[in-house]
């Protein structure tokens, strides 16, 4: 028993954080609305060059070799800086799914040749401009390589959306488990929303330090206080769910014990989320509620990813069912 | 990071378990009454006998030098094998740790065994009746006259206060320094000649604590806890263990949070809200869970609690409201009913303490926000 990451695991992360801080500012992820494609020019490859996009691919496929413990914190730095990519369903389910279906697609997959995103459980699809698509039908995944969509606009401009309106040509996964790769979906958007949760409370403890009303820091009154006092209290005590989730995905093969634990993870982090997005507004006040200030690349962030792959209704439901309430 | 019990873990479980269940006293009084309190002093005893007191001790003092994984593992299984609670918990969790770290080696030998034992029952003498969130506001005084302190002054909602053997208190012994400085941390013997105390019936009736009125009581200056002047340094290492994880291990919340799971299970037709405030609460549990044990692994190698223990402490308070809360609006009409064996209406009168004992649950977020994020003080 040992709830902690190595210093590898941490140095990783770091260098992560460091290549998001410097290639994905805001100023980035705001130019990639007006993109053809909703990407940051050269990140992809970045990512693809650092290893990040083979962390779940097997050493025997040229990945990394490496689980979701590894991989959690990365996911979480990707909430942190607003990546406008879909990252989560690229590295965390769709280059798994490939691996454990052996199929050829892989290889372009860690490359960074190319972008694979999900359909799991609905029509909508993020990341309308990806090359593929890992979609769930009943009890099999097949990866979808044409097909027709309508374009649908998000709140969140980082977040291109499709809906899927025919499949044209796809290839099965046999061997991919569709709950295994709602597990790592929901696990990894678990994961932002922890790391968008951190950017806000980040955000916003500097603004109330520096705005002053009535002469003194409105960080200084009680009220102000509270209201983030209890965003962090909230984060503190979701991230070590997201981490434990992180630790049954790549070790526990019960999938109702590891469903219950993701589920655990998502409900708690939605929440959290949610929690850090109405208070970083009200405690911004009117600057905050403007298109201008950055402040909404994560407070749209929080609204879109608290709910997508299962809310927290979906999971506290989920939960239920695993401990036979 | 590694989440599974090592056999080592699993043996040491296994064999706790065991104990608690072949040593079971089954129902006994309430510890907040005379009878009863002797009943978990006895209880006390029985633990000590077997090793199962401290756990967390050096063996020397009746421990059996277990680390904090072992600790936490102890506690789950204390809390879930529904054993009496522990009337020693004020010395053992609060007054203890302060001890190991201040105590002179004489002191140690002669208060930690008999703590262990149940021989000598603590409680708690810090508030005031104006001095409870200021707790530097303290003016009960302690004047030295030659090998004593004389006190003058009142110290209340001392939590076992009516029938403890010692209380731990903070005084006054220089009036003329600054709020802080200027206070000493004094364990006085309750039946000190010039000390008297009177029982304060808690919500549920019952004198959960008294206030303890001091007319030139004399306590030998021998009992002074690390360093006249010293009591605000001494008494706030305290308060890192009064808020943290040696007050309220998970293992309370988590047999908690099992029952309540349980008792919902029983109920046919369960209303779907109520179910989701179930499963709210028990998730909530697995998360302080996770938490402890993620600060654990951060202890062990070396890391000391900082103010992030305030956050421990608004989320074990709260969340043991909402546990007792949701139980009792599942129990519907008969929740109020208060007959010996309604366990949850108990529980809920002692968990709406929670959120005020220890530092108010609005000073624990002013430390959180000023301490932990850096928020301007004023």
């Amino acid at each position: 028993m040992k709830f902690s990451f190595t210093d590898e695991q941490d140095m990783f992360r770091d260098t992560v954080r460091e290549l998001f801080a410097d290639r994905c500012p805001p100023d980035a992820v705001r130019q990639s609305w007006d993109n053809d494609d909703g990407r940051v020019p050269g990140l992809w490859a970045a990512l693809a060059e650092m290893g990040v996009l083979a962390v779940l691919a097997p050493e025997a496929a040229g990945g990394l070799g490496m689980n979701e413990v590894d991989l959690v914190r990365i996911l979480e730095e990707a909430g942190y800086a607003g990546v406008p990519e879909p990252l989560v369903e690229h590295v965390a389910v769709a280059v798994p799914a490939l691996a454990e279906a052996g199929h050829a697609a892989l290889e372009a997959a860690i490359a960074g040749d190319s972008t694979i995103t999900l359909n799991l459980s609905g029509e909508v699809i993020v990341g309308a401009a990806a090359d593929a698509v890992v979609h769930r039908t009943g009890d099999t995944l097949q990866l979808v390589t044409e097909w027709q969509a309508d374009e649908a606009t998000s709140i969140d401009q980082s977040r291109r959306l499709g809906v899927l309106t025919e499949i044209t040509a796809a290839d099965p996964l046999d061997g991919a488990d569709p709950e295994l790769a709602f597990d790592r979906a929901a696990l990894g958007t678990a994961a932002q929303c922890i790391g968008v949760a951190r950017r806000l409370l980040e955000a916003t403890v500097e603004y109330v330090g520096e705005r002053h009303q009535f002469g003194k820091p409105v960080g200084s009154y009680q009220a102000v206080k509270h209201h983030l006092a209890n965003v962090k209290i909230a984060l503190d005590f979701a991230a070590p769910l997201v981490y434990r989730a992180a630790w049954s995905v790549a070790h526990v093969d019960d999938p109702v014990a590891r469903g219950r634990d993701v589920s655990m993870a998502k409900a708690q982090a939605s929440e959290a989320v949610d929690l850090a997005a109405r208070q970083a507004l009200q405690c911004h006040g009117a600057i905050g509620y403007t298109f201008e200030y950055d402040l909404q690349l994560w407070l749209k962030r929080a609204w879109t990813l608290a709910a997508a792959h299962g809310d927290v209704r979906f999971h506290r439901d989920r939960v239920a069912a695993a401990i036979g309430v | 990071m590694d989440l599974d019990l090592s056999p080592q873990y699993v043996a040491f479980r296994d064999e706790c378990r065991q104990w608690l269940s072949d040593n079971h006293p089954g129902r006994i009084a309430s510890m907040d009454t005379a009878v009863g309190f002797e009943e978990h002093r006895a209880w006390e005893k029985v633990l000590f006998d077997a090793g199962w007191s401290v756990p967390a001790w050096p063996s020397v003092y009746g421990g059996r030098d277990c680390d904090l994984i072992e600790w936490l593992i102890y506690e789950e299984e204390y809390w879930l094998s529904g054993v009496p609670g522990r009337v020693s918990a004020n010395g053992v969790s609060l007054l203890a740790p302060t001890i190991f770290n201040f105590g002179t080696q004489e002191q140690q030998d002669f208060f930690l065994p008999r703590m262990a034992s149940g021989e000598h029952i603590w409680a708690q003498g810090w508030s005031e009746p104006e001095a409870g969130s200021d707790l530097a506001g303290i003016k009960t005084k302690a004047i030295l006259d030659g090998d004593d302190f004389i006190l003058n002054g009142q110290k209340t909602w001392c939590s076992r206060g009516a029938f403890a053997d010692w209380i731990f208190c903070i005084v006054r012994t220089d009036p003329e320094a600054e709020r802080h400085q200027g206070l000493t941390y004094l364990l006085v013997p309750a039946e000190t000649p010039g000390m008297e105390r009177r029982p304060i019936g808690r919500l549920d009736g019952e004198p959960g604590f008294a206030e303890l009125f001091f007319d030139d009581a004399r306590v030998s200056a021998e009992h002074v806890l690390g360093g006249v002047g010293q009591g605000w340094a001494v008494a706030m290492a305290a308060a890192g263990s009064e808020r943290g994880l040696s007050l309220r291990s998970p293992g309370r919340f988590m047999a908690a949070a099992e029952r309540l799971r349980a008792l919902a299970a029983d109920v046919t037709e369960l209303d779907p809200r109520l179910r989701d405030e179930v499963v709210d609460a028990w998730i909530k549990a697995q998360a302080y869970r996770w938490n402890t044990y993620q600060m654990a692994a951060d202890l062990m190698e070396g890391a000391e609690i900082g103010p992030e223990a305030s956050e421990g402490k608004v989320f074990w308070s709260e969340l043991d409201l909402e546990l007792h809360a949701t139980a009792l609006r599942l129990m519907g009409p008969m929740g109020e009913v208060a007959d010996a064996g309604n366990d949850w209406l108990d529980g809920y009168v002692f968990a709406l303490s929670g959120p005020i004992y220890a530092g108010t649950n609005e000073i624990q977020r002013n430390i959180v926000a000023e301490r932990v994020l850096g928020l301007p003080r004023r």
